[in-house]
């Protein structure tokens, strides 16, 4: 899969219906409080219906190929060393080395300190480096170390940033401070894309999932994300309906493509084909593209490459047999 | 690159079991009918799915009075506590069957293998448990100190729901003590026959159960019958007027559950995106053959725009065609009498000036198929705002306070069901006490249970089935 370098698009504030909702605490919180309600009973049960879809043959294993394409690789443990980062990023580069037809996967995300070793190792693959920052991932500092961290990805090299939502500041109502960071780490970007992470396991219930995706997208977030992978629940069926149907109306509204980013929770290949059958029934088949919706996963890609092979060979392969960090 | 597509998911035809014929189930066995057999049509491919003998006269008065002789001699004098023993056992074989019964449905009805397996078959194993439950505790129902049994019970059935229907009529009268013979549509009798196999499987005495197949006639010589103590008929409103006006003055029970025009009423501070599911859900689940279906959608003017935007959106993904695939979310319209009905009166539609919207979706090349159509524009006084279309065809309205609201929807001879969408509980409240619908949705549709009772008003009939309130219809108080 071919993947083109986004469109620039632009700024929050020159988009036609939403001038001036972000200028201040009081005028947000009236936008997002204007919102729709999300009902919970109803839009569980949608998410329960979507998983009743058979996705069999052909359609498997175009939707398998579709989900690597789509995978922010990730390793963010205390732990992680330039060892680990190398065997990450040639597993990102080729997934499966006897199967050469198996797409790369869309990035590598990382802490900031081991982006640049990766870069190294990524140039020329087409492969992203996506750096976690803002003080991740609890996003308790000051602004200034949040702005230092991201600065350090992107001199770096990071083609990505995630960053992480005050969601103390969401709990106590105060919006304005979490628009006015995101559009600093914004401009703190330049031309790296920026991912808003939501957490939405500390939200409180799925009208805060709605609101929080809209304040980012308010703010300038090119993609969404429900969390940091600390905190369950993570990406459930639920919660990501929410945030597709927010880039969905975004779309319907401004006609700009917005991005959403489920993390945390999904490892196997059945978890991730449901969420690809909720993107192309909820947001739209626009959206079935690594540009405008990722996974954010470790163990993963292991499940898809064996699950591939099932489909390649007819018999399920052992995981001794697939070269998976 | 190619967009994804979902490759075709079909359920194995063969777990149905068809057999090339069925007969007649009276007093304990199949045995052949008298009257002339017919045949059952799968509406997904109109091919013949198998060959039905069928009721005589003579067949009616014989299951009568088996059902007599077994109220008298075994199933009437039975505890409470033992009836219960069979209803169970039967709950627990349908349970067992359930993907044979669910793809058999599926097959004769064109219903989607997705509701057959999640729907129409889970909630009749949970009305055979519910009532089965309730046989040794009648007397605690709050109906009477000492509830007897009506005697025998006539029961025809429509074929929307033809196990299910089945199950609400024979679940509360064989837990109340009754016996019963059952005709079910002449279009869908396959699944009831596959009951009686269950029951007869399960050891229930003879008699107690008996399945007539058969037309109108057959369901006419039942109901009419001088030796039936009650009719339970759930269908269209004209038959049911007409069996109304034979049993006045008879001194025989009757309970009536008839055709609807529900009005969903999404109001400006719903959970939009919920609220468009359910209206989809209110009107294309089955198609739209649910005599409850939210046909009439009224929304608030100041949202009407965006509202239809976001349902159009939706109705687009909507996947019709082959029933058995277990993707597909709009099956098979049941008969080409109930196709032509849809097409007529959408052609009514379009001739009294209401806008019609079609989904794009792609038909199968044969087959009863009807895509799901949504008309703009529609008055009060509009044929497609008035009469039952039992079809996936949908009509729009637009209201502004919430008193027109519940004019609008009280305007209609009808009175089954409503839906109400408003995350604004007090609104909801309001509006469910003075829509005159028998069973009332808030922020939800088409949602059955066998504890809660259900029935209509006015036209759409009499009577509730289901809960506690149900067992009334059944007993002696």
């Amino acid at each position: 899969m071919t993947r083109t370098v986004p469109a620039p698009r632009a700024t929050a504030e020159s988009t036609g219906g939403f001038a001036g909702v972000g200028r201040d605490e009081a005028s947000l919180r009236r936008f997002l409080y204007g919102l729709p309600g999300v009902d919970q009973v109803g839009l569980e049960r949608r998410a329960a219906t979507l998983a009743t879809r058979s996705i069999k043959k052909g359609s498997k294993l175009r939707a398998i190929d579709l989900a690597i394409s789509m995978i922010d690789l990730t390793t963010l443990e205390g732990s992680d060393t330039p060892g680990k980062v190398a065997s990450l990023c040639a597993q990102a580069r080729r997934p499966d080395a006897e199967y050469p037809d198996v797409p790369p996967v869309a990035a590598v995300c990382l802490y900031p300190d081991l982006v640049r070793g990766a870069v190294e190792r990524l140039a020329g693959s087409g492969v992203q480096v996506a750096a976690v920052a803002t003080a991740f991932p609890s996003g308790r500092s000051s602004r200034a170390v949040k702005l230092a961290d991201t600065a350090l990805a992107v001199d770096s090299g990071a083609g990505e940033i995630d960053m992480v939502i005050d969601r103390g500041a969401f709990l106590t109502g105060r919006y304005g401070k979490i628009h006015d960071e995101i559009v600093a780490v914004k401009q703190a970007c330049g031309n790296a894309h920026l991912k808003v992470i939501l957490e939405t396991g500390e939200l409180a219930g799925y009208d805060d999932v709605r609101r929080a995706s809209w304040l980012a997208l308010l703010a300038g977030g090119d993609v969404i994300k429900t969390s940091t992978g600390k905190i369950a629940p993570a990406a459930t069926l639920p919660v990501v309906q929410v945030m597709l149907q927010a880039v969905r109306d975004w779309h319907r509204l401004t006609g700009e493509y917005r991005g959403v980013k489920a993390a945390g929770g999904i490892r196997s290949t059945k978890d991730a084909i449901r969420h690809l059958v909720a993107v192309n029934e909820v947001a739209g088949p626009a959206w079935l593209t690594a540009d405008l919706f990722r996974f954010g996963a470790s163990s993963l890609l292991a499940d898809l490459l064996r699950q591939r092979r099932t489909q390649v060979e007819g018999h399920y392969a052992g995981t001794e047999y697939i070269g998976a960090s | 690159m190619d967009p994804w597509t979902y490759a075709p998911a079909p359920e194995s035809a063969s777990l149905a079991e068809v057999a090339p014929s069925y007969r007649p189930f009276i007093d304990g066995a199949f045995v052949d009918g008298g009257g002339e057999p017919l045949k059952t049509v799968n509406p997904a491919t109109e091919e013949v799915l198998a060959e039905v003998g069928t009721a005589s006269p003579q067949d009616v008065d014989r299951a009568v009075a088996a059902a007599r002789r077994a109220h008298e001699k075994t199933w009437g004098p039975m505890s409470g506590a033992e009836r219960a023993k069979y209803l169970f056992r039967i709950a627990r074989i349908l349970a067992d069957r359930s993907r044979e019964l669910a793809v058999l449905e599926t097959l004769d009805n064109g219903k989607p293998i997705r509701e057959s397996r999640d729907v129409d078959v889970p909630t009749a194993a949970a009305h055979l448990f519910h009532h089965a439950g309730w046989a040794d505790k009648l007397a605690f129902a709050g109906l009477g100190p000492d509830p007897r049994p009506l005697g025998v019970v006539g029961a025809v059935i429509p074929w929307n729901f033809p196990l299910l229907m089945a199950v609400w009529k024979i679940a509360p009268a064989l837990a109340t003590g009754n016996t019963i013979v059952l005709k079910p549509a002449e279009t869908t009798p396959l699944t009831a026959l596959v009951l009686a196999e269950i029951a007869a499987e399960a050891g229930l005495p003879a008699g107690v159960l008996n399945v007539l197949p058969g037309a109108g006639d057959v369901g006419s010589a039942v109901v009419g019958h001088s030796d039936v103590d009650k009719v339970a008929f759930t269908g269209s409103t004209d038959v049911g007027k007409e069996i109304g006006r034979r049993l006045a003055g008879t001194g025989r029970r009757l309970t009536l559950e008839l055709g609807g025009k529900a009005a969903n009423i999404v109001y400006d501070d719903a959970p939009l995106d919920q609220a468009v599911e359910g209206v989809v859900d209110g009107i294309f689940f089955n198609q739209g053959h649910v005599c409850c279906a939210g046909s009439r959608l009224l929304v608030q003017e100041s949202i009407a725009e965006e509202f239809g935007e976001l349902l159009r959106a939706r109705i687009e993904t909507l996947r019709v065609g082959d029933p058995l695939d277990k993707n597909t979310d709009v099956g098979a319209i049941n008969s080409r009498v109930q196709l032509d009905r849809i097409v007529d009166m959408a052609a009514a539609g379009d001739a009294e000036g209401a806008v019609r919207w079609t989904s794009s979706c792609p038909l199968p090349e044969r087959g009863l198929f009807f895509p799901p159509t949504v008309f703009t524009g529609v008055e009060q006084s509009m044929r497609v705002a008035r009469e039952e279309i039992f079809g996936p065809v949908l009509s729009v309205l637009t209201f502004r306070t919430p008193t027109e609201a519940v004019a609008k929807a009280n305007n209609t001879p009808y009175g089954l069901s409503a839906g109400i969408w408003t995350d604004k509980g007090s609104k909801a409240l309001w509006t469910a006490q003075r829509v005159r619908a028998g069973v009332v949705w808030i922020n939800t549709f088409n949602r059955f249970d066998p504890t809660a009772p259900f029935g209509g008003y006015r036209e759409s009939g009499f009577g509730r089935e289901g809960g506690r309130i149900g067992l009334d219809a059944y007993l002696h108080v």
